[in-house]
């Protein structure tokens, strides 16, 4: 199936092309990472932990967000979701290589990198993330990608995949609840030490990853014949105000106990995200730049009829996306240095090697759910308009799969 | 003709994986016999602590002395690297209000509120920093020491979020160039691993006292340990109002604060 | 038997075959005779009996496994006095047990490496001697 990524309009290439150029630009800044050492990002000896450990915190919530289709579809028939699953499933491939790329750029000495193979250690939440997020992300290939085949040759998918994705839905859970364990676990980190932890991790990403998700169809629908249906899109905007609604809610928890209970640890982080702690705020513009698109999201979402609109769904979901990557993709990681230990506020700003990086690998991650999609969007216009002639024929539907008269091979 | 290619491709895949484990196999299976023996001089113990008496070190020692912080940075090639964001330390002097943060009022004494305390890694017994390790790269000896290992580290940094008491560095770049005169008895480390204070173990292990300890000429660091009852951390402790660094968190630190 | 692509699959092939076979390209004319390691250190000219912690072909197929073991044993077990096949004890340590004698790694140590084209990692960290001077 891989030969239906050389097939595309000069859109596609072009993309593909600012892809790679992108990737290129991020790749040489490793480059210079490596040589010089992670001097060249704005990590500290206060917050050692930055840009890259929030996109790897926010991405695996992306990931995770499979569920919210796999779930309905393939435990109570939620018959709407039948077009998304694979979508959902490679979403969730290209957000967890994206996990483990910012993982791998992070890292200090990252030729050491199977150390965690080699050496396991069961009482470190690191090392249960990177089993976790590895058997997601095995078990998403192998079922989205034996799914797509055998919907495009016209059969049932084999009898061994229903099983895996029965794994793969509390896998989902897990591998939010463990890196959400990597943080609520530390005794020292008062801004992370919450039971709430796991569980806002979860309400985020079924927020911003259906949010995604629904981008994405409207996108496919407008430059491929690929269309998800009014009714699943319904679905997955129901999916995300409720979880919007209630990681605001969770927000507000946070803010209760922090300022009723007046103690200092608690309110110090909050007061350094949204006002700012000791005259410093760098991060303030950005929380409030969350607080109100987040808010904005959740009535645009409440409002029936313009959750039901497309123009006023899509800039609710570009809100949702928005927000909770600031939510999570900046502030969580940050703000839980922050102050460190001694009391003290020691800010932190990414670098430009840094955020080239980033982009880099977000290009990298951009670019294999391209590809993916790709193939999924390809095949499936295929079948069901053999799926069509077929009816109209009104004859069984051959399995013919022909690409500019070459047979498809393996 | 396609039903063979693809048996052969999964076949070959996986004897290509299998193949694979063999490394693996042989690093776990680990080499012969070493024979190794222990130099009688050693000083051994089982809860390794150091008692920071503050009194001595403010009224008996002299103006602005930072002679236990030079011994330790001289003696295990701490660099200087000269800004907050890249700096590496092992010992170094804080307010009170940094090191107590949960003790600090308004009205304290003028005498405690405005001299500084020293901080080091307190090796606790109950170390987060050890249990998220995701390489073991740090861990807890038998003898109470919360050791390094500079050959494991993949710098991930999870030890440095889980320290409660900022006691650990990161090499952000190469250290070398910001060493001021290299100790050749001393490895240095290299870019991308997390450092700290080490308990002076390879002083240990040849009977000598931790630098520190020795380099103050009051006599304020008092090593020992903590299961020995006639040890002279025992001893001090019996006699004296102690206090340890963020003790509800559980860590159980090992450095006792005289004040 | 017709061959497909055949245009494609046989420039494909060449420059696969030119790039898998350019280490011998790269090192054509440039073959070296085999390293000699020197033993000429002031240390070792000091020494009445030239031996050193173990006998030399022990040291020339092992000396990798006896390092990392002393590794092992020091930074994860704190032990570090090893006892030799000969009784004797030393002091586990790279740069001040090894270096003492070895002080020339330029011409002792590195001579083997550069030829065997490997590169040991130990030297951003252990002090060579020449360096610390």
């Amino acid at each position: 199936m891989l030969e239906k990524t050389l097939n595309g309009s000069k859109w596609y290439w072009s993309w593909i092309i600012l892809l790679l150029a992108l990737m290129g630009v991020g790749f040489a800044s490793y480059m210079h990472q490596l040589s010089q050492g992670l001097t060249v990002t704005g990590l500290s000896r206060d917050v050692s932990w930055g840009l890259y450990i929030g996109q790897l915190t926010f991405l695996v919530g992306v990931a995770a967000s499979a569920v919210t289709v796999v779930l309905p579809y393939y435990l109570h028939n939620v018959k709407v979701f039948g077009r998304l699953t694979v979508l959902g499933e490679f979403l969730a491939v290209a957000a967890v290589i994206m996990c483990g790329l910012f993982v791998f750029v992070d890292l200090g000495k990252p030729s050491r990198l199977l150390n965690i193979i080699l050496y396991p250690s069961p009482s470190s939440m690191l090392f249960w993330d990177m089993v976790v997020l590895n058997g997601y992300l095995l078990l998403n290939i192998l079922i989205g990608w034996n799914v797509l085949d055998a919907e495009r040759k016209g059969v049932t998918p084999p009898a061994w995949v229903r099983p895996l994705i029965y794994i793969s839905i509390p896998l989902a859970i897990s591998i939010h609840t463990v890196t959400a364990f990597l943080y609520s676990g530390l005794p020292g980190k008062y801004f992370w030490l919450t039971s709430l932890m796991a569980a806002h991790f979860l309400v985020s990403a079924f927020a911003a990853g259906p949010a995604l998700l629904i981008l994405l169809c409207y996108f496919l629908r407008k430059v491929s014949k690929f269309d998800a249906g009014d009714e699943a899109i319904k679905k997955l905007a129901v999916i995300v105000t409720y979880a919007m609604t209630v990681n605001i809610f969770f927000w507000g928890l946070k803010f209760f106990t922090a300022f009723y209970s007046q103690v200092p640890e608690k309110m110090s982080t909050l007061l350094y995200l949204f006002v700012g702690y000791q005259g410093k705020g760098n991060l303030v513009p950005f929380m409030w730049i969350f607080a109100i698109l987040a808010l904005a999201a959740t009535v645009l979402l409440l409002n029936p009829n313009t959750r039901k609109k497309e123009f006023t769904l899509k800039i609710a979901c570009a809100a949702v996306f928005i927000s909770l990557w600031i939510e999570k993709g900046l502030a969580l990681v940050v703000a839980g240095y922050i102050p460190n230990p001694f009391g003290q506020v020691v800010e932190y700003v990414p670098t430009v090697p840094e955020l080239l990086i980033t982009i880099g690998i977000w290009a990298i991650g951009a670019f294999i759910l391209t590809l993916l999609l790709k193939i999924a969007v390809s095949v499936k216009e295929e079948t069901e308009l053999s799926l069509e002639s077929a009816r109209y024929a009104k004859t069984k539907p051959a399995i013919v799969s022909q690409d500019n008269g070459k047979t498809v091979g393996m | 003709m396609k039903m063979h290619r693809r048996s052969f491709l999964r076949i070959g895949g996986v004897c290509a994986l299998g193949l694979g484990f063999l490394p693996a196999v042989k690093v776990l299976a680990g080499s012969g016999q070493s024979r190794v023996a222990d130099d009688p001089n050693a000083l051994t113990g089982n809860r390794w602590a150091m008692v920071v008496d503050m009194k001595k070190c403010w009224e008996a020692g002299k103006r602005d002395c930072a002679d236990c912080i030079a011994a330790c940075h001289q003696t295990h090639n701490v660099p200087d690297i000269g800004n907050i964001k890249d700096e590496i330390k092992w010992i170094w002097q804080e307010p009170f209000d940094n090191t107590f943060p949960d003790l600090k009022h308004e009205y304290m004494a003028e005498g405690i509120k405005r001299r500084s305390f020293i901080v080091m890694c307190n090796h606790c017994d109950n170390a987060p920093c050890t249990r998220v390790c995701p390489t073991g790269a740090t861990f807890k000896r038998r003898d109470g020491i919360v050791v390094m290992d500079y050959h494991r580290c993949i710098g991930c940094r999870y030890c440095m979020a889980g320290c409660p008491y900022g006691a650990r560095s990161f090499n952000f770049r190469d250290p070398r160039p910001f060493i001021a005169e290299i100790n050749k008895k001393y490895p240095t480390r290299e870019k991308g691993v997390v450092e700290k204070c080490s308990f002076c173990e390879d002083r240990l292990a040849f009977g000598q006292l931790p630098a520190c300890v020795e380099a103050c000429e009051e006599k304020a660091l008092i090593f020992g340990d903590l299961a020995d009852p006639n040890s002279e951390v025992r001893k001090i402790l019996r006699s004296g109002y102690s206090i340890r660094r963020k003790p509800d968190l559980g860590t159980e630190p090992k450095i006792y604060y005289l004040v | 038997m017709r061959m497909y692509n055949a245009r494609g699959i046989l420039i494909g092939l060449c420059i696969f075959v030119a790039l898998i076979t350019s280490p011998f390209w790269f090192n054509m004319g440039k073959a070296t005779s085999a390293p000699v390691p020197s033993l000429d250190t002031p240390a070792i000219r000091q020494m009445q009996e030239k031996v050193c912690i173990e006998g030399k072909e022990f040291m020339r197929t092992q000396h990798m496994e006896l390092l990392r073991d002393w590794r092992n044993s020091v930074v994860r077990d704190g032990r570090r006095i090893y006892v030799a096949t000969d009784g004797k004890q030393y002091n586990m340590s790279l740069q001040n047990t090894c270096m003492e004698c070895h002080s020339n790694k330029e011409e002792f140590c590195d001579v083997c490496h550069e030829y065997a084209s490997v590169k040991p990692d130990c030297w951003t960290c252990h002090v060579d001697p020449k360096e610390a001077n």
